[in-house]
């Protein structure tokens, strides 16, 4: 059973994770908690679904449920959702930034997620969406360890994301700008880094990150109105439990907490699920408030 | 050439309440300005402004001729502005190589690791220390870190706000031989000190800011020797 516990929370984690990274990076650099950020997971996993339905149906790929459309899907809606969340700055937070105070953006982002979720409902409506009703086949990874194709294809697909991430922020130029602008904004300016170019490309990654994280749910589960929303506390107690504008904390901190629901769901029952991630937050503002790797960075 | 001309400028954080009052200047190219004064005297804002962290009300700023009125903090670095602030002046999270690399990002791709070895050279300290985080430097290596991540750049000016602040007295002697030596390369630099001996015996030229007005000005030695200037910052004693 601890085993299979921990095949459903990495998979599950590594979507957190995926997730946390925007928030985390936006809240680092803005110091801003953001409530809209999931909705940019629930408006990827739609995106993505109009996509590979657009493009129409194709062959599955070995044995998955999905064909290569939804990988084109995947890469498109991380794309469209990418310009949403730079859009949602430009339109909103840029200004607000400007004359309001934080509880103004945190409130904002409170409507902004309203507005977004109200959207999808309409256009699609409450009821569950799926990519494909094709019944998933599991493979045996080991002594009572199962896993579906499906979330081997995901989890692969996120470490690589995650893979890409990290080199991004430790090995590139652009990643050492919005680490240094995540840890001082005014020296950052003095070394000649433009602060808006760097608050438009995070806003453009978290976007980004948050799409593949909603494409990975609605592979894995199922696609909802309300799945951003939902993703929402595991997504801030990873980014809590990783320490706040930390990628490797963000992605740590959603394998802990993927991790932590998996196994309360046998131990608890499935309707407290929610609820550990909750306590896993609390527990950590507890003890270390500045996260597994505050002040770290990077 | 003049390198930076500063005229009438006034300046602070409320532009109703101003801090700098009417300040003119000019720095040559390979020359020391010390700007000196006692706490609250417009030191730190006078070069945070010259640096485009503080708001201008009046007054222009010229670097090598070109007025700096609109030019964002970013983009004076790539103008010839290097600025190393008193605190927070090196990125503690990232690594010493990462610290000079953020600002070498801002030369031709060719140019960055030449750049980055002459400083090494320069602050040879830093070369030992260079895969470790900043934030584990000593308060003389940060220093050094922090010079050397704005001359990185090879500007024209150096502003540095009270780079003594905090070190030993050694380390001070250190720090001041390495502002000669950089401004025997040609730049200029404007040194904001509360060290007033320290930053007389290295300065060509010296004001002496009180309440945001220039109260004195002259040469370094000439200050230096002033009874007057002495008695008010020197504990009475004429240096040595």
């Amino acid at each position: 059973m601890i085993a299979q516990i921990l095949v459903d929370g990495i998979t599950s984690g590594a979507m957190i994770g995926l997730g946390a990274i925007g928030l985390t990076l936006t809240y680092g650099l803005l110091r801003f908690a953001n409530f809209a950020h999931g909705e940019f997971a629930t408006w990827g996993a739609y995106l993505a679904l109009l996509v590979a339905g657009a493009i129409g149906p194709a062959d599955p790929l070995g044995p998955l449920t999905f064909g290569w459309p939804l990988l084109a899907a995947l890469a498109a809606s991380m794309v469209l959702t990418a310009l949403l969340a730079a859009a949602l700055d430009g339109v909103l937070f840029r200004r607000l930034r400007r004359h309001g105070s934080a509880i103004t953006l945190v409130i904002a982002s409170f409507g902004a997620s309203l507005a977004l979720r109200s959207a999808l409902e309409f256009g699609f409506g409450p009821q569950p969406w799926y990519y494909t009703r094709d019944i998933a086949m599991t493979v045996r990874l080991g002594p009572g360890m199962r896993a579906t194709w499906d979330q081997l294809a995901v989890l692969g697909l996120a470490i690589v994301l995650m893979l890409a991430m990290h080199l991004l922020m430790t090995r590139t130029p652009l990643g050492r700008a919005m680490r240094a602008v995540s840890e001082n904004p005014d020296l950052a300016r003095l070394a000649g880094i433009d602060p808006a170019r760097i608050v438009r490309v995070t806003w453009l990654l978290g976007g980004a990150l948050a799409a593949s994280a909603g494409v990975f749910l609605g592979v894995t589960v199922q696609l909802r109105p309300s799945m951003g929303f939902e993703l929402l506390l595991p997504l801030f107690a990873a980014a809590i439990l990783g320490g706040i504008g930390s990628v490797p904390g963000a992605m740590l901190g959603g394998l802990i907490i993927g991790i932590a629901e998996a196994a309360s769901v046998p131990l608890a029952g499935a309707q407290y699920r929610a609820a550990v991630a909750f306590v896993v937050m609390l527990a950590m503002l507890l003890v270390r408030p500045s996260g597994l790797f505050g002040g770290r960075g990077g | 050439m003049t390198a930076l001309a500063v005229r009438d400028l006034v300046a602070g954080y409320d532009p109703a309440l101003p801090i700098v009052r009417g300040v003119s200047f000019d720095l040559a190219g390979g020359a020391i300005l010390a700007l000196l004064g006692p706490n609250g005297a417009g030191k730190s804002t006078l070069a945070k402004a010259v640096a485009g962290l503080v708001t201008v009300v009046s007054g222009s700023i010229h670097l090598r001729g070109t007025p700096l009125g609109d030019v964002p903090a970013h983009a004076r670095l790539r103008r010839g502005l290097g600025f190393v602030p008193q605190t927070d002046n090196v990125f503690a999270g990232l690594t010493v190589a990462e610290n000079l690399a953020i600002a070498a990002a801002i030369l031709p791709r060719a140019g960055r690791a030449g750049r980055i070895a002459a400083m090494l050279t320069l602050f040879p300290d830093l070369a030992a220390a260079r895969r470790g985080a900043a934030g584990r430097l000593s308060g003389g290596q940060r220093q050094m870190l922090a010079m050397a991540r704005a001359l990185i750049a090879a500007p024209a000016v150096l502003v540095l706000d009270e780079p003594s602040a905090g070190l030993s007295p050694k380390l001070v002697g250190v720090v001041m031989a390495r502002l000669r030596d950089i401004a025997a390369t040609g730049v200029a630099v404007l040194l904001v000190e509360q060290n007033v001996r320290a930053a007389l015996a290295i300065a060509d030229h010296a004001l002496i800011l009180v309440e945001g007005r220039v109260a004195h000005a002259g040469g370094g030695a000439t200050l230096r020797d002033d009874p007057a200037v002495a008695a008010l910052y020197l504990g009475g004693r004429h240096a040595a």
